[in-house]
């Protein structure tokens, strides 16, 4: 690629050079301006995207390489090189750095998968159920799409309060008028802690799944279902035949994009548990935020900042390479 | 034409951009005097809220600009941003010129070097070292390096009861050791009322009170070189003794283990626990429409015998520090306004304020730091005070320990055993945590 690139630029004052003919020259430079100017229209937004994007990137890649501890936060260029050993610290799963790294990134992998996968439950049902007309439906679809729309701090701590001990509501309930547990439990520490993480977040996550799909679903012909009624099929096999098979493209979508929400949320266990999360509940972003601001070790939370990068590239690639090719083979 | 037009637009864009980009580069250098007509001053949430805070400090900072003719803009922090804001400062080099500091992170700070350093010229400008209480200059930086600030307000840990509570269960006086304490606690620990508040899921309140404890077991969390020793058998006694007022005496309620915002110091006003141990709660009881004469204030609590120093230490020397952005624009200024800050005439009018004790020894003589509330408080002080550990790694021990007792209360809460070899480990793993240099 680069090859061919360079070779182009290389050639090209050569050629005008031979070419005898004074009339080729404004039809050229016409025609380089003409396949000049949209990358000239794109140079601002590709500048914003390397100022807001790459640039931090790359400055966090290079803190990673650092010492950076509070002795040299005050001029970063003064902090040692310390090659490779704050990601040797971050991967040494037998030292309580890396296992607590670990166990970290499990409880996450964990936490994603489901609640990912009950939003998209949620979200899809729910869409398949509003398809019909009936009363009440805009309204329904209305109210569903409010924790969407909420602010996610005034919604978590919300839910933090409804989470106490003493005077939380979810106890309240389960405890006090359900009779469903012994003794009031806690959620905001130990491990019912996961659960209510995982409450929150299908809450605050299903609605945009739900409203994804809903928008999937305007798409799919309505003679699709009326053929397949007459063919026989049930509500069952429409479904599997026509709908799901329909939302494909959109699912792949949405799903990659919940992964990559659920699994980067940072809002809802800093809001739910404050700097330091239960261990059933220690979520990767919050954990690096920890290892970074709380102890004070930037390059070692840089460090682990690029793990991550590195392995949400790899799902995402690994997953657009499979849905895609998924996608080719059945569109043949 | 037009596409020329769209060329030289996006080309000025891209500049414009480019420009824009290089601006926000950081300052790293020393302080000047660039611009002497104003100052940002970050203050510290002393009173009951924010909006207290500015009602107190506005007419002072209006005092100073009458005097000096400098203009102070103030911002009155929340603690839970208060260190993030200071070290987001400290890398960007964009703070303010002045800023309160909690006196425990002094170390840490001045580890940064983005402090000014009070040495003897310094303090000279605002009236000399000997100006101020003993203990309070024991919490500015690491012993034997110039302070990195000034103590502001002091404040000391004691025990507030409620003296119906305890007329209600038949005790005369309030508990001077620990035993007595635990006694009188299962006295008042039924129907529904606790003996003892606590803030378990507070990591900073946690430390505060496993320190003193670990005095009062021999126990330093330092070695005297500075490093981490969280594991001594003292500390693990210490640590052991404060969760153990939940796990095994029972009188700390179990859901005070997912306490963190003061919540313990509404359940003591509102007649729910008997007796909290917290510094200068005097205001916030008043906020939280508690009347002076309902509760009653008292030394905290030691093993036996009566507080003093070594290990009948009863309380951490509690306090605001003020300091000095080193590469502040307003170097003079900022000193200046040190200065009236710690004046004999302010630290009276801003301590009444704050119902903490002025660190400056002239103006501790005012009759408003003899009263109930601040007499026991400025007793401690002087006689039973110790300042925490001044490392630079205070902050890291006071995140990894104060997980760590966080982790054993929600332990003791869930009604899992809490014993020595539970917190021995949890201890192994924070002191592990901490950085090896």
């Amino acid at each position: 690629m680069t090859t061919t690139t360079a070779d182009a630029a290389v050639d090209e004052p050569s050629v005008r050079k031979n070419s005898p003919g004074a009339a080729r020259g404004p039809r050229r430079t016409g025609r380089i301006r003409r396949i000049g100017l949209p990358y000239l229209l794109l140079l601002p937004a590709l500048l914003l995207e390397l100022l807001v994007h790459l640039v931090p990137m790359v400055i966090g890649m290079v803190m990673s390489f650092k010492e950076l501890t509070q002795f040299y936060i005050r001029d970063w260029g003064t902090a040692p090189w310390s090659g490779l050993d704050n990601y040797t610290m971050s991967v040494d799963f037998d030292a309580p750095v890396g296992e607590a790294l670990l166990h970290s990134f499990f409880v996450t992998c964990v936490f994603t998968v489901l609640s990912v996968g009950i939003c998209w439950l949620l979200g899809t049902a729910a869409a398949i159920y509003m398809q019909d007309v009936f009363r009440g439906r805009g309204l329904l679809r209305a109210v569903f799409l409010v924790p969407y729309a909420l602010p996610v701090y005034a919604a978590v701590i919300t839910w933090a309060f409804m989470f106490q001990h003493d005077n939380g509501l979810v106890n309240h309930v389960l405890h006090d008028q359900l009779g469903l547990t012994d003794k009031p439990s806690f959620w905001l520490i130990g491990d019912n802690s996961f659960v209510a993480l995982l409450t929150v977040s299908v809450w605050k996550g299903w609605p945009f799944a739900f409203l994804i799909v809903m928008a999937g679903l305007q798409n799919i012909p309505r003679e699709l279902y009326e053929a397949a009624s007459l063919d026989g099929a049930g509500l069952w096999q429409q479904l599997r035949r026509i709908t799901l098979p329909s939302l494909r493209p959109v699912n792949q979508v949405l799903v990659l994009v919940l992964f990559l929400w659920t699994f980067n949320d940072f809002n809802t266990p800093y809001v739910l548990f404050g700097k330091a999360a239960p261990e059933a509940a220690d979520l990767i972003s919050i954990h690096i935020y920890q290892s970074s601001f709380v102890t004070w070790n930037f390059g070692a939370g840089s460090a682990m900042s690029v793990l991550l990068l590195l392995f949400l590239l790899v799902v995402t690639g690994v997953y657009l390479a499979l849905t895609s090719r998924g996608r080719k083979a059945a569109d043949v | 034409m037009r596409i020329r037009a769209a060329a030289v637009g996006a080309v000025t864009m891209s500049l414009a951009l480019a420009a824009s980009a290089c601006g926000g580069g950081s300052s790293s250098g020393e302080g000047s005097n660039d611009s002497p007509k104003t100052l940002t001053y970050w203050a510290s949430n002393q009173g009951a809220s924010i909006e207290v805070d500015k009602k107190v400090l506005r007419p002072e900072l209006d005092k100073f600009e009458k005097e000096t003719g400098i203009k102070v803009k103030l911002e009155v922090v929340p603690w839970s941003d208060l260190l993030n804001r200071i070290l987001t400062a400290t890398t960007s080099g964009q703070g303010p010129d002045v800023l309160n500091i909690g006196n425990t992170w002094s170390a840490s700070l001045q580890a940064s070097g983005a402090l000014l350093p009070w040495d003897a010229k310094n303090f000279g400008r605002i009236g000399g070292k000997d100006r101020f209480v003993d203990s309070a200059l024991g919490s500015t930086g690491v012993q034997g390096q110039d302070p990195a600030a000034v103590p502001l307000y002091s404040m000391a840990y004691a025990l507030y009861y409620n003296k119906k509570m305890f007329a209600d269960a038949g005790i005369s006086k309030p508990p001077a050791t620990w035993d007595e304490l635990v006694a009188d606690g299962k006295k008042i620990s039924k129907k529904g009322k606790w003996g003892l508040g606590a803030e378990g899921s507070n990591l900073s309140n946690n430390i505060h009170q496993i320190f003193v404890l670990g005095q009062q077991h021999d126990a330093d969390f330092f070695t005297a070189e500075g490093k981490p020793d969280f594991t001594s058998d003292g500390a693990v006694a210490a640590i052991k003794q404060y969760v153990d007022l939940m796990a095994k005496d029972k009188i700390v309620a179990p859901g005070n283990a997912e306490y963190a915002q003061n919540q313990s110091l509404s359940d003591f006003a509102k007649g729910k626990t008997a007796m909290v141990l917290w510094q200068t709660a005097s205001a916030t009881f008043k906020s939280l429409g508690m009347e002076d004469d309902e509760w009653g204030v008292a030394p905290a609590p030691v093993q036996s015998g009566t507080p003093g120093t070594g290990t009948n230490v009863n309380s951490m020397v509690a306090g605001i520090n003020m300091a000095v952005f080193k590469n502040s624009k307003n170097i003079d200024g900022a000193t200046k306004f040190v200065e009236f800050m710690t004046s004999d005439a302010e630290q009276k009018i801003l301590n009444k304020a704050y119902g903490s004790i002025p660190p400056v020894k002239a103006a501790q003589s005012d009759p408003a730091f003899n009263t109930q509330a601040t007499a026991a408080l400025r007793e401690t002080l002087a006689t039973s005070a110790e300042a925490l550990p001044q490392v630079a790694e205070e902050s890291q021990f006071e995140t990894a320990v104060g997980t760590a007792v966080k982790e054993l209360f929600a332990d003791a809460a869930a009604g899992r055993p809490v014993t020595t070899a539970s917190v021995k480990a949890k201890l192994e793993k924070a002191q592990q945590q901490m950085p090896t240099k």
